[in-house]
């Protein structure tokens, strides 16, 4: 049973159409912590020795966001700045993550198709994702391919529940440390979706 | 047995005290246990009470007159225009078709049809007292079938002045109306000796005096007298209206009970509601105790026991054609199964207003005691046996209906009533209120500024007038049905008298309290406000924060250091607030200051943290680089 935290970061989740969903879903399971950032730190104060303490007593951690021009929401930026500490979370004495899971669960407006060298975007996701990734090396943890859902602007009423059920069932895996590859194969697949399609496919909806 | 005042109320209230509380604990409702303290005390077990009871029961019927009152404070005009249906279509259907039902019945077994009528016409009434006491308790006099319940009473004691007046035509001798003289109720009073026109006139003028002084003058009036903030003041005026309208009312010749109903629905948009309602609501809720005991009291066991398949066979006649009727027509005005029921178990008993036109046609001559004798008794008992039907309906009768309307009304009362309740709205209230106002939180204020009060309702808020720590007050403002009270009180002192009412009565509301220094932020954590806002807190550190500024840091570092520094206070109050009691209790609170500030002090002291967001800050990780470069610092 692995210890799981969701660090969630969306600004407006009033406004939100995926995300919210995906909430809703959120099993509750013994040693599954979620963690809503701006509800916590509206004022972005970030109580750094609490945060700290949280990825302490985790073994895996999610970070769970839309994709803002990019990138993480701005207090998740915030919360990277002031908690993952020099001497703490990296630097000669930085060991506090040493060896911990961590992957990003990111809704993304544009399409799967437009995330490709040669599509609009220019670069594939996994490109602007570098710098957390990097961050997460610094850091000495083990950074495993994204979960992503793609093109959220046009899923419709049946895709959101089904992509609320295939996280659900996400959170559940790694609660059981069921995850059908580890953060060695991170490299061989763009996103935690492919690796599960190709690796475990039977587990798939 | 000792007859002094004294003896006598000791004796009432200790049968209320006891006996209440019991049936209350059983689940029986109030009015039940009224009633068998009544039996308990009566000539038939105990004896301690008996020949005066009448008096007694004259001078509670007053309870009944306040009742309306209250019910009718209840009711705003536009409630009681859309009730109109009910009340004229099925209130006058359910006297007509009782009252001949029963006279029918009254022929068939060999009455005379002016006696037939009579007691025809008396029995179709209800107890307005009993069924509104009782639904309320319950909650139940919101739902549909409480509203229909209440529209028949209404009509039933409008309906007491034509049958009044109609009696003496019935009596045998023909005797002329002029010649009675009923010394307990209204029908000889100072317009009796006017010619009939001006009797007319004189009621018509009643009502326009009771709904143009309503309007008019007593609602200055209030305004005025709450200025002067004396309670005790305000409570005397709002007896004195009601005692002034019943007086008026039997001056010409009306019903008390329905001239105070009429002054209530006239107040019932005043600001003053609330306070009216709670300053009447205890000596209502006495009154009406002290009648419903002396209805137990009254009841006829001798007579039962003397000719008990004649009594019971009334009491069960009566209470089985009443209960037909009532369902049959409620269901034909469209209400469900469930509200019918609801109905029909309500108001199947005859009304207190059965012993009043009882003795009034034995006045007349109409009915002779050998006939009112066991019908009174058969009131009595019908009365008695109200709030048992109304157990029965609970428990056996409405599960067996799907819906349950019952339980899904209170939810509707909810979102009637706001969640949010606002004491105090000065400068600081008036902040809170506005921000949650525009963003469509609805609240209920409570201020205690009269001229505020005012100026707020003019502007379309609602508002009411008070002392918020007043229990009842509390409660007619909707606390039991709201989640959190806003506290914005000005002094210290009325803030705690109120966070104590609140967690005494409604313990289910989260507190958000303003406070004004430490000392009293403590008090009232531990007194168990939820949230403690300390006032100059938040201006103070934003004018600090403009003063590091103006001494050359920058505007965020500024602002971040005011909120690690609130953290740091907060939390530092919440841990002082453990030790505190043990040595606060022998300071002075200008000592207990002192010592707060230095327990502060030396808390800034020892949190190291307070200036620092050592994420941002690379010195560290420049001097690890610089060390492994083997450079120098
Ligand atoms: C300020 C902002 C910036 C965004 N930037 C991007 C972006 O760079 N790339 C992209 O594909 N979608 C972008 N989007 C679309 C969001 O990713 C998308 O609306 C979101 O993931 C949907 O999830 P939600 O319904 O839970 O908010 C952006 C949306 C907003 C509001």
């Amino acid at each position: 049973m692995a210890r799981v935290l969701v660090l969630f970061a969306h600004p407006a989740l009033e406004k939100s159409r995926v995300n919210r969903r995906l909430l809703k879903a959120l099993p509750k399971l013994p040693g599954l912590t979620f963690h809503d950032l701006y509800e916590h730190c509206p004022s972005f104060h970030l109580n750094v020795a609490y945060e700290q303490e949280l990825l302490t007593n985790h073994d895996t951690i999610i970070m769970q966001h839309p994709l803002y021009w990019y990138s993480v929401p701005p207090l998740l930026k915030q919360w990277m700045d002031l908690v993952l500490e020099h001497g703490w979370a990296y630097g000669l004495r930085g060991e506090a993550l040493r060896g911990k899971q961590v992957f990003q669960i990111i809704t993304v407006g544009g399409p799967a198709s437009s995330y490709m060298h040669e599509g609009f975007q220019k670069h594939t996701l996994r490109d602007f994702l570098l710098p957390i990734e990097q961050t997460a090396r610094l850091c000495r943890m083990d950074y495993l391919a994204p979960y992503v859902i793609y093109g959220t602007h046009r899923l419709n009423e049946d895709d959101l529940v089904r992509e609320a059920v295939a996280y659900r069932r996400l959170l559940e895996w790694v609660h059981n440390n069921q995850l059908p590859f580890d953060g060695s194969a991170t490299q061989s697949y763009a996103t935690m979706n492919e690796a599960m399609s190709t690796l475990a496919p039977e587990v798939l909806v | 047995m000792n007859g002094s005042l004294l003896f006598q109320a000791f004796i009432y209230l200790a049968a209320a005290v006891i006996a209440v509380p019991i049936a209350k604990r059983l689940g029986l409702g109030s009015v039940l246990g009224y009633l068998l303290a009544g039996v308990v005390i009566g000539p038939f077990m105990l004896g301690l009470v008996g020949q005066e009871g009448e008096d007694v029961m004259h001078f509670a019927e007053f309870g009944v007159v306040m009742m309306l009152f209250v019910v009718g404070l209840e009711l705003e005009p536009s409630l009681l225009w859309r009730l109109r249906q009910p009340i004229l279509g099925l209130g006058g259907l359910q006297v007509l078709v009782t009252s001949l039902v029963f006279a029918g019945l009254g022929i068939v077994v060999g009455l005379t049809w002016q006696e037939a009528v009579a007691i025809g016409m008396t029995l179709s009434l209800s107890s307005t007292a009993i069924v509104l006491q009782s639904l309320a308790e319950r909650g139940l006099l919101k739902t549909e079938g409480g509203q229909s319940a209440f529209a028949v009473l209404l009509f039933q004691d409008i309906a007491v002045i034509p049958m009044l007046a109609l009696f003496p035509l019935l009596a045998a001798g023909g005797s002329a109306a002029a010649e009675h003289h009923d010394e307990g109720h209204a029908s000889t009073t100072l317009i009796a000796s006017l010619p009939p026109w001006a009797q007319t006139l004189a009621v018509i003028g009643a009502v326009a005096a009771i709904i143009v002084f309503g309007r008019f003058l007593v609602r200055p009036a209030l305004s005025a007298i709450a200025q002067t903030r004396l309670r005790e003041i305000f409570t005397a005026a709002a007896l004195l209206l009601v005692i002034g309208i019943a007086l008026l009312m039997s001056a010409v010749g009306l019903s008390p009970a329905l001239g105070t109903f009429l002054a209530g629905v006239v107040l019932a948009n005043s600001e003053y509601r609330h306070e009216l309602e709670s300053d009447i609501d205890p000596f209502k809720g006495l009154l009406l105790g002290l009648f419903f005991i002396a209805v137990g009291a009254s009841i006829d066991f001798g007579l039962l026991f003397a000719q008990p398949l004649l009594i019971v066979g009334l009491v069960v006649a009566i209470i089985a054609v009443k209960f037909a009727i009532l369902f049959g027509l409620a269901r034909s005005f469209r209400l469900s199964m469930d509200q019918s029921a609801l109905v029909a178990f309500s108001l199947p008993q005859v009304g207190e207003f059965a012993f009043v036109l009882f003795s009034f046609a034995r006045q007349e001559g109409v009915l002779t005691a050998a006939l009112t004798d066991p019908l009174v008794a058969a009131v009595a008992l019908s009365m008695a046996l109200t709030p048992l039907l109304l157990v029965i309906n609970e428990r056996f009768v409405q599960p067996r209906f799907g819906t349950r309307k019952a339980e899904a009304r209170p939810a509707d009362a909810i979102d009637e009533e706001n969640a949010v309740l606002i004491v105090g709205f000065g400068s600081f209230g008036a902040t809170v209120g506005r921000l949650l106002k525009a963003n469509n939180i609805r609240t209920t204020v409570l201020d205690i500024d009269s001229d505020r009060v005012d100026l707020l309702r003019k502007l379309g808020l609602k508002v009411y007038y008070g002392d918020a720590s007043r229990y009842d007050l509390l409660a007619s403002a909707g606390a039991g049905h709201a989640k959190i009270l806003v506290i914005a009180l000005d002094t210290p002192e009325k803030t705690m008298a109120l966070v104590h009412t609140a967690k005494k009565h409604f313990p289910h509301l989260t507190i958000y309290a303003r406070a004004f220094d430490w000392n009293d932020a403590q008090d009232l954590v531990r007194a168990g406000a939820h949230h403690v806002y300390r006032e100059s807190v938040d201006t103070a550190l934003r004018m600090g924060a403009e003063v590091m500024q103006t001494m050359g840091f920058r505007a965020y570092q500024a602002r971040r250091a005011t909120q690690t520094f609130l953290h740091h206070d907060e939390q530092s109050m919440h841990e002082l607030v453990a030790h505190r009691d043990d040595q606060a209790a022998y300071l002075t609170n200008a000592r207990r200051r002192i010592a707060d500030l230095e327990q502060l002090l030396l808390a800034d002291l020892a949190d190291a943290d307070l200036d620092r967001d050592a994420g941002w800050d690379p010195d560290s990780l420049r001097e690890e680089v610089r060390q492994q470069a083997g450079l120098s610092a």
